[in-house]
């Protein structure tokens, strides 16, 4: 795929940068101001390759009359512009199952770490407390914990599967209900009562219209002053700024969270607070996740260019 | 249990402190100066029959406490590590020992298993560098960590605790393997049987430490096995402080040459080495193994329904002598 020309809108992952550079012809769009780039090179440029947060939006689109693929190093694709891709016949890829473990192991990691307080505990080790005030508070049990999914997807299935093993019952909310598949797992027709009856809720669903702030102040307060809010999802899925009042009031126990509505701002409440963990979008930030996506974003090209079915289309 | 003289070493737990106060004859070592102990010892020696002490830092029951209390029947320890009561000394004298199995496995299993995450994952390093204004300063740059998912684990001992950490590891997709004194190979199909700690080591990505501590446990964790673990292994201890070589750890994680570790106890807590603080592959806990509100209360109650028992010539719920 040498005369490929490809549109990297930001240095999201070094191997990739590299393999692109040395594939394809590649054009690295942060390089140069953006008027000038496109007046340059806008006829060249036959695919984009973008991550959760740079994506190619209505605009970027319009701007690339020659383009054929997006292709995200995500499996979130909410920044893409699905609908003009589909009227302009535009391929996208992203990169599902490669991550799913990684989030996965993330959310139950947070989950852990929010109710056993590890990071604040870390800290008030290494502030010399344990020494001069003595022992730590006590926190709370994870093992059967109800624990609350939105969206029983890949990643969604991963968390339950992984709860399981900690007797932690699990229910779920989603569009529809899958009874026969996961007779383990208690529906709940809302998001309200699937909080309601949960201790630790996770946001595992993707991004779209239906579900941006899918996590409202009333779903946050039937999950309560105990309850904690796990989010591995995207920011918007969450009301943030009723996000952070419950978290202050004490109408909300706790939250354990790996993305945030305007990354990498994190609002400045939130960093002075003890019960809430805190990490910027590391949810699939491993060497050997990133490589397999990495992996995916060149075969899903290479396919494109040698008129082959994608390996993991969503149009 | 109105007449049994208690005495309680440490301030352990607020509930249990009230209990014993309400239902026994409660005496507090610590409302003695700690220059002064010996006589209130001598005080009150004909009236103490209990001692209740914990596991950690506020574990007793050396023999020199026994040899001071006569009329000494039962030391009943809050933990389920007794490994500061000094058992030969309890089995001259006819003393019985209890402590608190089964009722904090969970929270240390859930405890090694998410200090494994912790530290695979870094999760106190990236939370400190949001808290810092990092992520906003690098651009929303943070650098990449490891997957856990797939570890291949090592526990030395597969006893309650071990095997909870089993399970759970199961979940992830964890390949599980194991050393003790004895082989289970049919109680456990799934799990790969090491015959030395070295081996186990050498063949694990995460080596945790969940066996009791005696004399043979010392120091398991060697700077053998350190460095058969490697420079993209990790230790993560829920036993004792002892356990480890501390000294050779610090140096391996300072040095890379042991990629990581999750530590809720060291050698003489609570003191914890100022190289281990400054380290970023390292995540610490104050010995909250067992610190849950859940926990805590069942294992109040289980001292006191010890304590009871011994109290009414009844079988003790969970003897250690």
């Amino acid at each position: 795929m040498e005369s490929l020309g490809v549109l990297l809108l930001h240095p999201v992952n070094a191997y990739l940068e590299q393999e692109l550079g040395r594939r394809c012809r590649l054009y690295r769009f942060w390089e140069s101001p953006r008027e000038e780039f496109l007046r340059a090179h806008a006829g060249a440029v036959r695919a984009v390759v973008g991550n959760a947060n740079y994506g190619a939006d209505a605009a970027l689109i319009d701007a690339l009359p020659a383009l054929e693929i997006v292709a995200s190093f995500s499996v979130g694709i909410d920044r893409v512009d699905l609908a003009k891709c589909r009227e302009r016949g535009i391929r996208v890829t992203n990169t599902p199952d490669v991550l799913t473990d990684d989030v996965a192991d993330l959310a139950v990691g947070l989950a852990i770490a929010v109710l056993r307080r590890i990071p604040q505990a870390d800290r008030y080790v290494r502030a010399g407390l344990w020494k001069s005030r003595g022992d730590y508070t006590l926190t709370t049990r994870f093992s059967g914990k109800r624990v609350g999914i939105i969206g029983l997807g890949r990643i969604g299935q991963a968390v339950a599967r992984r709860v399981e093993a900690f007797d932690c019952p699990v229910s779920y909310h989603q569009r529809t209900e899958q009874a026969s598949v996961y007779p383990n797992y208690t529906y709940y027709p809302t998001v309200v009562e699937l909080a309601a009856n949960s201790d630790v809720l996770v946001v595992a669903c993707p991004l779209n219209a239906s579900t941006r702030h899918i996590v409202s102040r009333e779903v946050m307060e039937a999950l309560g002053p105990k309850g904690v809010l796990i989010n591995v999802g995207r920011g918007p899925h969450v009301d943030e700024p009723e996000m952070v009042a419950a978290l202050a009031d004490g109408r909300l126990g706790g939250a354990g969270l790996d993305v945030f509505e305007d990354e990498p701002n994190v609002p400045e409440a939130l960093l002075g607070m003890d019960n809430v963990v805190l990490v910027p979008h590391v949810g699939s930030g491993t060497y050997e996740t990133r490589k397999a996506m990495a992996d995916l974003v060149l075969g899903n090209l290479e396919a494109h260019v040698l008129s082959k079915p994608l390996l993991t289309p969503v149009v | 249990m109105e007449s049994l003289g208690v005495l309680l070493l440490h301030p352990l737990d607020t509930y249990l402190e009230q209990e014993l106060d309400r239902r026994c004859r409660l005496l507090r070592l610590w409302d003695a100066p700690l220059d002064r102990r010996g006589e209130f010892l001598r005080a009150h020696a004909s009236s103490i029959r209990a001692v209740v002490t914990g596991g950690g830092s506020g574990g007793g029951g050396d023999a020199a406490l026994i040899d001071a209390l006569p009329r000494l029947e039962i030391i009943a320890c809050y933990a389920v590590g007794f490994d500061r009561v000094d058992l030969t000394r309890c089995r001259e004298r006819g003393l019985r020992v209890t402590n608190t199995p089964g009722v904090l496995t969970d929270d240390v299993a859930d405890l090694a298993v998410g200090l494994a995450i912790a530290a695979l994952r870094r999760i106190p390093h990236a939370d400190r560098y949001v808290r810092a204004g990092l992520w906003k300063a690098n651009n929303g740059h943070y650098g990449l960590t490891t997957q856990f998912s797939g570890k291949r684990v090592g526990i030395i001992g597969l006893g309650r605790i071990g095997l909870a950490i089993a399970k759970r590891v199961e979940g992830f997709g964890c390949p599980v393997s194991y050393y003790q004194r004895t082989r289970q190979q049919q109680a456990y199909p799934n799990y790969t049987y090491l015959p030395t700690v070295v081996q186990l080591a050498a063949d694990s990505d995460v080596l945790v430490v969940a066996c009791s501590l005696n004399e043979q446990s010392h120091g398991i964790v060697s700077r053998e096995v350190i460095e058969a673990l490697g420079p993209r292994g990790v230790l993560v201890n829920v036993g004792r402080g002892a356990h480890v070589d501390q000294p050779e750890l610090v140096a391996a994680l300072a040095e890379g040459r042991l990629g990581g570790a999750g530590l809720d106890v060291f050698e003489a807590e609570p003191d914890v080495p100022e190289a281990l603080m400054a380290l970023d592959n390292v995540v610490l806990a104050p010995h909250m193994g067992s610190g849950t509100r859940e926990t805590r209360k069942a294992m109040s109650d289980l001292v006191l329904a010890n304590l009871e028992a011994h109290a009414l010539s009844k079988p003790l719920l969970t003897p250690v002598v």
